[in-house]
């Protein structure tokens, strides 16, 4: 009876740490199979990846707490990375009558102001007409797909991929923050850090952050209790559009280029650590170091499958599997025990 | 009595990880009888009954049906063996109509064709409803139906499977008491015909009047079983909570002052609520009464702004307020208790401490930020204040009672400092020591200067606490009564007046 009831106890650890455990297994098994994957120029390699997705999944976070999602988020990047590389760029392709490239201040502005009214837009479907995000979003990643395509073929470009961004631009996103040993620490893991705790604070310490869970875990209560609800929803996905133009603003010189399929699936990487980090898709729950620990453990995964030399194609269907299990596992805890 | 022996529950215990849930319970229900079943909230019935219908497997004890041991696998397996269940919060297919939920997962299928026969579903529908004098069109959509007559569907599924065992969970607790009436009759003829009846409920008065046995738990133990007609509600109470409580309201001491709330011509966009007028006074504590569906829910969500008004003026100390929606209501000293707590009250997944201050987070700002030791003073302050039973601030609201989720709403809307309180059934699903309680707080409230209007089902409850009570009926007031000198009968006669 005793004996059967520790079972019991000890499958539900594992069940629970299912995805944990996973990860660390595939830890060691490359590790024993690649030693440099535990080297220095490895760590900081997943560092820096872990920090280029940060803000993206910051964003995508709240979108979750409010027991929706956002499917346009890698779009909206893609799109603002192509702004940014038209914009603080040498070769004046998209804007021919340009004759110098743009103070980097306007251009962050600008990117701020297209992802922020992007997400206000699909804050405002949302909210408005009471739309499931999910359909929201469809929609608009269509439209905005629509629009990088449109941009990308503007002037004499032809929609060939963007490069030949200001050196300036370039040394301010990946120039060394410091080094270790041979091996560069790029700026942006440094605003990376930045984001964590600016979101960090609004989760936790204003109004907004505490009503956002409220809305995310019962809507109506939430507008009884007076909250607005709407105002809510609208500020989430317009700070999560903000979240992810400064990705994209970053993507550009990070890649070194861009085009219309940049930041191509990257939400479905930013949905996967969320959940792999507990920000559930129940609504109401989910906390800013579950977001960097899923963000972390995902870039973890791939740099390990790229150590073993697994197939490209493969690790799409790793991904898929991986959203899969972390939403089963995350789901358990939320369906009533009987 | 020599009615035979239906169903017999002999030492059962089930244990959760830290909780021993029962401890050697038994439960005896002869046929042609109905057994209540009592306790306060988390004293074990419902575990008890989920052990019967193999939803929880009992770690110890037999039980027997009809003198056969069984041991049900889950409730399909209970209903086939004739044990039903009639669930306090129902659950039914609630787009579909009456007939498809009777005959759900057991269609009638068509003499040749493997097709679902829709005219045996409606004879077979009718032949029941007809048996039970059930009034209800079997291709009705579910949702387009009151609660009270959803569940006679759910009554007349059960008798539909010859149930001989039929447990009811608290059936009385959304119905208003013409309804209580009906479902009572239809109890009784279940009785008449041999059935043994599991009746779960809080009403005092209500076991009294349609049980024969009846068996008090407390803390997951079985107390005594007793003879329905020896017993008195105070021996009953007496045993639920092991202590005397001498009086089931608390005595009242506030004083009326002025006028502070006058709602003129009150009429709402989408429901038959029209042309309400009252008004309400500072220590006042104003009860309203009526019908399910007469207009009292929707009384209160048009003056806190849930619900859209087409006209009427609302005033407070003799200034008009608006009150469009309830960021402005609670601007104005209004807090609204929802009647259902958890689809409108709680937030499931967030603590004690979110869900008490999220109505009042600007007061925990500190240059624009909040303040962890703000908001959890005034979140100590409430669980001290309502003596709420919680293991900490940061523990889940879903894992709390009834009663003590009840009292962190409360929390909630105390935090706001409102100077009208509008509660919709406070005491729903509530256990007794915790009712009592709240009967206590909203008369502290009423002492304070504040004006509680209560809406209740329990007309005892209403003539226990409140000073006056308005009596709606089809969307109108059809009077208002003085407390003290008013009847259960003048109450009933009013509410009837415009349906």
């Amino acid at each position: 009876m005793e004996k059967k009831f520790d079972k019991k106890k000890i499958l539900d650890l594992l069940l629970n740490n299912a995805m944990y455990i996973i990860i660390a297994l595939l830890v060691v098994y490359v590790a024993i199979k690649r030693p440099k994957f535990l080297g220095i120029a490895s760590i900081i390699n997943i560092i820096s990846l872990t920090a280029s997705k940060l803000p993206m999944a910051l964003g995508i976070a709240g979108c979750i707490v409010l027991a929706g999602t956002d499917i346009s988020a890698g779009k909206i990047v893609g799109l603002n990375a192509c702004i940014t590389a038209s914009l603080l760029t040498t070769v004046y392709k998209i804007w021919p009558n340009m004759t110098a490239p743009f103070p980097i201040p306007v251009v962050l502005l600008i990117v701020l102001c297209v992802g922020g009214l992007i997400g206000l837009f699909n804050g405002f479907c949302v909210a408005q007409f009471d739309l499931h995000p999910y359909i929201v979003t469809l929609s608009t990643q269509l439209i905005i797909y629509g629009i990088i395509l449109i941009y990308m073929m503007l002037g004499t470009n032809n929609g060939m991929a963007l490069s030949g961004m200001t050196e300036e631009y370039k040394q301010l996103i990946t120039g060394p923050l410091f080094n270790i040993g041979t091996v560069r620490v790029p700026r942006y893991v440094f605003y990376a850090l930045c984001f964590v705790g600016l979101m960090w604070v609004i989760w936790n310490k204003t109004t907004f952050g505490k009503n956002m869970f409220a809305v995310g875990s019962n809507k109506v209560a939430a507008e009884v209790s007076g909250v607005n609800v709407k105002k809510t929803i609208m500020m989430v996905f317009t700070l999560a559009g903000m979240m992810y133009a400064i990705t994209g603003f970053i993507d550009a010189a990070r890649v070194g280029s861009a085009n219309a399929t940049t930041g191509l699936n990257y939400e479905s990487d930013a949905i996967s650590a969320c959940v792999i980090g507990g920000v559930s898709f129940v609504g109401g729950t989910g906390k800013i170091s579950g977001v960097i620990i899923g963000v972390l453990l995902l870039q973890v995964i791939f740099a390990g499958l790229n150590f073993l030399s697994v197939n490209a194609n493969l690790i799409y269907i790793v991904k898929g599997l991986i959203i899969l299990i972390a939403c089963a596992i995350d789901m358990r805890k939320y369906l009533t025990k009987k | 009595m020599s009615n035979e022996v239906l169903l017999r529950m002999e030492h059962i215990s089930k244990s959760f990880p830290g909780v021993k849930a029962l401890d050697d319970v038994e439960l005896t229900v002869k046929a042609g009888t109905v057994h209540a079943l009592m306790g306060e909230n988390g004293a074990g019935k419902s575990t008890l009954m989920k052990c019967l219908f193999g939803i929880y497997h009992k770690d110890e004890g037999q039980i027997f049906l009809n003198g056969q041991e069984v041991d049900f696998k889950d409730s399909k397996d209970a209903l086939e063996h004739g044990v039903a269940m009639v669930h306090q919060e129902l659950n039914q297919a609630l787009k579909r109509n009456v007939m498809d939920n009777m005959w759900l997962g057991r269609f009638p299928m068509m003499d040749k064709l493997p097709f679902v026969s829709e005219k045996q579903m409606y004879e077979k529908t009718m032949e029941v409803f007809k048996d039970l004098n059930i009034d209800v069109n079997p291709k009705t959509i579910m949702s387009e139906m009151p609660v009270s007559q959803r569940q006679m569907v759910e009554i007349a599924k059960a008798v539909s499977y010859n149930s001989k065992i039929i447990v009811f969970d608290e059936p009385t607790s959304s119905l208003t008491e013409v309804e209580v009436e009906h479902l009572f009759r239809i109890i009784n003829s279940l009785r008449d015909r041999g059935c043994g009846i599991i009746y779960i409920s809080h009403k005092m008065d209500e076991i009294l009047r349609i049980s024969d046995e009846v068996t008090i738990m407390r803390d997951g133990k079985y107390i005594a079983t007793k003879d329905s007609k020896n017993i008195t509600m105070n021996e009953i109470i007496k045993l639920m909570v092991g202590r005397e409580i001498t009086n089931v309201y608390p005595p009242k001491t506030n004083t009326i002052g002025e006028k502070l709330l006058e709602v003129k011509n009150l009429s709402a966009e989408y429901s038959k609520l029209s042309d309400v007028s009252f008004v309400g006074y500072k220590g006042e504590v104003l009860g309203v009464a009526g019908l399910d569906g007469s207009g009292r829910t929707e009384l209160l969500e048009n003056i806190f702004g849930i619900a859209t008004r087409k006209s009427g003026e609302i005033y407070v100390d003799g200034k008009q307020v608006t009150n469009k929606n309830p960021r402005e209501s609670i601007k104005n000293g209004f807090a609204m208790l929802t009647e259902e707590r958890r689809a409108t009250g709680i937030f499931g997944v967030r603590d004690i401490q979110a869900n008490s201050t999220i109505s009042s987070l600007k007061k925990y700002l500190n240059h624009g930020f909040l303040d962890n030791k703000k908001l959890s003073e005034a979140t100590q302050w409430g669980i001290d204040t309502l003596k709420t039973k919680t293991p900490s601030q940061k523990t889940p609201i879903r894992s709390l009672s009834g009663g003590n989720q009840q009292k962190v709403i409360v929390t909630r809307w105390l935090l706001t400092d409102p100077t009208i309180l509008l509660l919709d059934e406070p005491t729903r699903g509530i256990d007794v020591g915790a009712k009592y309680e709240i009967y206590e707080l909203i008369l502290k409230l009423a002492n304070e200067g504040k004006l509680v209007i209560v809406v209740s089902s329990e007309m005892p409850e209403l003539l226990g606490i409140c000073d006056r009570i308005l009596v709606m009926s089809g969307g109108r007031l059809a009077g208002e009564v003085d407390a003290k000198n008013t009847t259960q009968e003048e109450i009933m006669t009013l509410a009837a007046k415009y349906v």
